[in-house]
């Protein structure tokens, strides 16, 4: 008997989604339109920092088309509230970090180029669009803060945040580190900055709202990772609607990489908008309105120094950060160079002593947030730089510097000095597999071969952990979050044997319509095709806390296991009374619920049908199959890998080839390796394009020097070799999928990997990512 | 974008009374840069003159000596066409090396070298070959061409009909494309017609110009080597946050040198 092809946990299957995406029948929110809708048009500062001083509208409101020009003071008259921060980190010294007042829109001054101050709106975009360049407003420009390594000594920007300093965070025991860095054998110091990164999904950020006057109910639909916190947000703390007349719809989204996590000013203005003009408001930003008003990512300055003993043991790291968090903080700024960086730092080392301070500070800039690894990267960049760099310093080979250093299986439950406790891993099993993959032995052959083609050939390695998974609520709302971190789910069998889920995770490119459906069909023994994904709705799923973090099928997979085990459980009562068993006596396997030790059996199918048909059926239970579950787990999840790059230098040009590119990464178990090796891949070519592509930069004005695709070099196809990814696996030990998470570590290791080989290559310690042409070339020649 | 007027005339004659007629009129051939500059209101021509209609501006012809493409011959037609890949492949080479698919699809010749983007590949060849440009009224050498920063010798409503470019013994393009916008930040085109050799560089300053320096070095001695004492100053080179003037300075030197030695590994 041929055997049926796999759809269950661990089957490569080709994602169900994909087939709309690809023939353009996908429905983003752009693609949606209500009957009478008009057109926003934002304006947005020209100034990096400037007082409003007036805003005169009446040309704009002259011209034909326009319905309304609103202002920020408009918003505020109408009591709307500040976007808050969800994450309140604690200084140092036990105080509350500082938090800036972040009106939606702008109303006294503007502090970074491209900050909403108000909006146009019009029956049409092109007349919106006139009409926002009619409006004229009289700025006064004040001085700008823009270099976060100056902006302790710069004019504050905001009343009351003194020195600019958000806050000053630290974690890990001072005294005992330098402690032991003073009596090292040896001591390592490098100096880092980690880019400023723009995050550019494929689909720009897009809202449109819609106010019911009947009903009073409120309709937004927009580009979230997080609707249900986008809700709540919007009614806790903006209170643009109460929570039980707003409905936010995030439909297909076209990636967000942590930029639609957040809950920016231009949803908030449409949806307060719709009710104000009683027409739908639509919004689709442009994508130079992107460059510069999505949240960016990463911009960090630091300065690290690790000791080493005689034998090469790492003794104590310190770590001293200055994070641009740009000019306010934003949704989960706070969180990111802290509780998602610092507890980093142990990486997938015994180094006894470490500690961390961090310097948030505000400038005249975007805000800053979370972007694909959010913090992790930055921790992975900081130690596995460090790491290498001592290893050349001391003559040692990288990889048995690292390996004499590592975890070891037989140390888990690993608690770090770095509050993170590591449940499992085999960081050994990882790093052995990558070094044969890339034929480490055969390195030094190669790099002779290039260099007769005047070529410098490096290699370099990144071994990394991230926590993922987030996390439980406690400990998150202990250390400050906002909100819980669990994630709910729900199944409903409907009466014919097929299946509706309802997750709370979003998906926006990570393919859950087919890694859920695989989990929740193996558990029922029906085909995937039988099982419908929703998400996205806060109309149709109960709750959610979201896509980021790597958290969707750790926690939000786990809550559809938990619903799924509440349907087996009533099936198998409803069953063991159709068969006159007892509950007890009833095996489900594949689809089969079966009186063991017998042949009497009932299908998945004739079981659903008996709940919505209960003609045999227990007295004493509710009809109808369906469940809910939150799940909130125990623990982070803790991916970790090894990833290395070779990398060819043109010697004559500066310019960087990364020639060949390895992963391989314990995900924990892995529920469709297309999807993940998918996720890999993508994560690596962030990655690549951290360490020598991407750089957002601003000029000393604060204007945004890298506002377009001329300008900000995005990876391409063709900047990039073949991938070669593989996985190791060592289940997650509490949560019941075994899963990890795969969403970010390909952006984690790969940064630090690549400028490990590019450094190795010029035979520097240091050069600055991105590692562009003339950068190099200057390394080349010394400068 | 702001409104403008369409029009699209089918003859020369009647592209340039449209010209006269309009206030802020302008012709628009490809468009690869004139729409994404009006899409981002930076250009509000009251009139756009699609020359796509005006038939006198098709056609590649190509004779032993001579590779005559009309104006508005597409990137991709030209990167594509037989008869200028057997005797002026180079040129096709160049013209494959534009923009991406999309621009080539669209971006024409005319269009490219009327509007002298300093860091357009195609002036590199105009000057290199030594072509002549043809207008409705006159005939222009390419040393006369390129004046300055998108300034060229055109006079207001002068349309480019035809580039002819001389066929030369054997040539080489190379380009430093910038990574994201992929325009050149340094091209250079090397051709060698027997008793001359010219140099034509874009990128690198406010429009295309020659290296007499280094057409004199091969002249004396066609080897990548010849170029080593060749001074490149960078006095007036652009610079921007992708390559300094001085890096530029130092991509025409190697450019120049990989041209060379491709056409000596050529040959």
């Amino acid at each position: 008997m041929a055997e049926a092809v796999s759809t269950g946990i661990g089957a490569p299957v080709r994602r169900k989604e994909d087939l709309r995406f690809i023939t353009g029948a996908g429905r983003y929110t752009d693609d949606i339109n209500q009957p009478g809708q008009v057109y926003a048009v934002f304006l947005r500062s020209p100034y990096a920092r400037a007082r409003i001083d007036a805003i005169d509208a009446t040309d704009a409101l002259a011209m034909p088309g326009v319905l309304a020009v609103l202002t920020g003071k408009d918003m505020a008259g109408d009591g709307l509230g500040d976007l808050p921060c969800g994450w309140l980190v604690k200084q140092k010294d036990g105080s509350d970090m500082v938090s800036a007042p972040h009106p939606p829109l702008a109303h006294d001054v503007v502090n970074y180029v491209g900050e909403p101050y108000g909006l146009v709106i019009a029956e049409t975009l092109q007349a919106a669009g006139q009409a926002a360049e009619s409006v004229q407003t009289e700025f006064t420009e004040l001085h700008a803060v823009v270099d976060p390594a100056r902006a302790m000594e710069s004019e504050d920007i905001h009343a009351g945040v003194v020195g600019n300093l958000a806050y000053d965070w630290a974690l890990g025991e001072q005294e005992a580190t330098e402690q032991a860095l003073a009596a090292a054998a040896h001591v390592t110091r490098l100096d880092l900055t980690n880019n400023r990164l723009i995050p550019n999904a494929m689909e720009p950020r897009a809202a449109l709202g819609v106010y019911e006057q009947a009903s009073g109910e409120h309709v937004l639909y927009t580009t979230s990772q997080n609707p249900h916190l986008e809700r709540l947000v919007l009614a806790a703390f903006v209170q643009v609607a109460p929570e039980h007349k707003l409905r936010v719809v995030a439909p297909d989204v076209g990636g967000g990489f942590g930029s639609k996590i957040f809950v920016y000013a231009e949803e908030t203005a449409v949806i307060w908008a719709a009710r104000k003009v009683g027409r739908p408001v639509k919004w689709t930003a442009e994508r130079a309105e992107s460059f510069l008003a999505d949240a960016h990512g990463r911009d960090h300055v630091t300065r690290a120094e690790l000791g080493l003993d005689a034998d090469g043991r790492f003794v104590a790291l310190k770590v001293a950060t200055t994070a641009n968090l740009g000019a306010y903080l934003s949704t989960f700024g706070s969180s990111i160079p802290t509780y998602l960086y610092g507890t980093l730092l142990a990486g997938q080392y015994k180094t006894p002593n470490i500690f961390v301070e961090v310097h948030g500070v505000y400038t005249n800039t975007a805000p800053v947030d979370a972007y694909r690894g959010a913090g992790r990267p930055e921790a992975t960049y900081v130690v596995e730089r460090i790491v290498e760099t001592a290893a050349r310093e001391l003559g040692r080979d990288p990889v048995e510097l690292r390996r004499i250093n590592m975890i070891q299986p037989r140390d888990f439950p690993y608690e770090t000095p770095v509050a993170l406790t590591y449940d499992t891993g085999d960081y050994e099993a990882s790093l052995n597999k990558a070094l044969e993959m890339i034929d480490y032995q055969g390195f030094a052959e190669r790099k002779a071969a290039a260099a007769k083609q005047g070529k410098r050939r490096g290699i370099g390695f990144a071994c990394y952990i991230e926590a993922c998974g987030l996390a439980p609520s406690k400990l998150a709302i202990q250390l400050g979050a906002g909100v819980g971190l669990y994630e709910s789910g729900e199944i409903r069998v409907n009466p014919t044997g097929n299946v509706t889920v309802f997750t709370g995770s979003h998906s926006h490119g990570q393919g859950h319509e087919t890694t859920f459906a695989q989990v929740v069909a193996e558990r029922f023994g029906i085909g995937i095709d039988d099982v419908e994904v929703v998400h996205g709705d806060t109309g149709r799923v109960e709750f959610g806390l979201g896509t980021y973090g790597s958290r969707s099928l750790a926690v939000g997979g786990s809550a559809l296991v938990k619903a799924a085990e509440k349907i087996v459980d009533k099936g198998r009562r409803i069953a063991a009374h159709m068969l006159e068993a007892d509950p007890g006596e009833i095996d489900f396997d594949a689809g089969q619920f079966k009186v063991r030790d017998s042949n009497r059996t009932l299908s998945f199918g004739e079981v659903a049908f008996a709940a919505y048909v209960p003609s045999n059926y227990p007295e004493d239970l509710e009809p109808g199959l369906s469940e809910k579950a939150f799940y909130d787990p125990t623990n982070f999840t803790y991916p970790a890998g090894t990833h290395i790059a070779e990398v060819e230098v043109d010697e004559q040009t500066g310019v960087v080839s990364l020639v060949d590119f390895v992963a391989v990464d314990d995900f924990g178990t892995v529920v469709n390796p297309l999807i993940v090796h998918g996720q890999v891949h993508g994560g690596v070519a962030q990655g690549v394009g951290q360490a020598l592509m991407e750089h957002g930069i601003y000029d000393e004005f604060g204007q945004l020097q890298t506002g377009s695709y001329m300008d900000y070099w995005m990876p391409r196809a063709d900047d990039l070799p073949d991938f070669r990814v593989d996985t190791t696996v060592t289940p997650c030990t509490h949560n019941p999928l075994g899963v990890k998470g795969c969403g970010e570590a390909g952006a984690i290791g790969s940064p630090a990997a690549v400028m490990n080989a590019v450094t190795d290559a010029l035979g520097v310690n240091e050069v600055s990512m991105p590692a562009t042409p003339e950068k190099v070339w200057r390394a080349l020649k010394g400068q | 974008m702001y409104p403008f007027n369409y029009h699209r005339p089918t003859s020369l004659a009647e592209a340039r009374e449209l010209f006269q007629q309009m206030d802020d009129g302008m012709y628009l051939a490809g468009g690869q840069t004139l729409l994404p500059t009006m899409k981002q209101r930076l250009a509000a021509p009251s009139d756009l003159i699609d020359l796509a209609g005006v038939s006198e501006l098709g056609g590649i012809e190509v004779t032993a000596g001579e590779v005559r493409v009309g104006a508005f011959s597409r990137h991709a037609e030209v990167a594509a066409h037989a008869g200028i890949r057997e005797t002026l492949p180079v040129l096709a080479h160049l013209a494959e090396c534009i923009g991406d698919a999309q621009v080539r699809n669209r971006g024409t010749i005319g269009g490219s070298v009327a509007n002298s983007d300093p860091a357009a590949d195609y002036p590199a060849a105009v000057i290199a070959l030594g072509a002549t440009l043809h207008t409705q009224d006159r005939s222009i050498a390419a040393d006369d061409y390129f004046l300055d920063l998108f300034e060229t010798a055109l006079t207001p409503g002068e349309i480019i009909t035809r580039i002819d470019f001389p066929v030369p013994s054997r040539a080489a393009y190379r380009k430093f494309p910038n990574p994201a916008s992929r325009y050149a930040v340094v091209g250079v085109l090397v051709a060698d017609f027997g008793d001359r050799i010219r140099v034509g560089i874009t990128g690198a300053g406010p429009c295309a110009f020659r290296s007499t320096a280094m057409e004199e070095a091969l002249a004396a001695s066609f080897d990548p080597a010849a170029l080593d004492d060749v001074e490149v100053p960078d006095v007036g080179f652009n610079s921007d946050l992708f390559a300094s003037a001085e890096y530029r300075a130092h991509l025409v030197r190697v450019m120049a040198g990989r041209a060379v030695a491709d056409i000596v590994a050529g040959s």
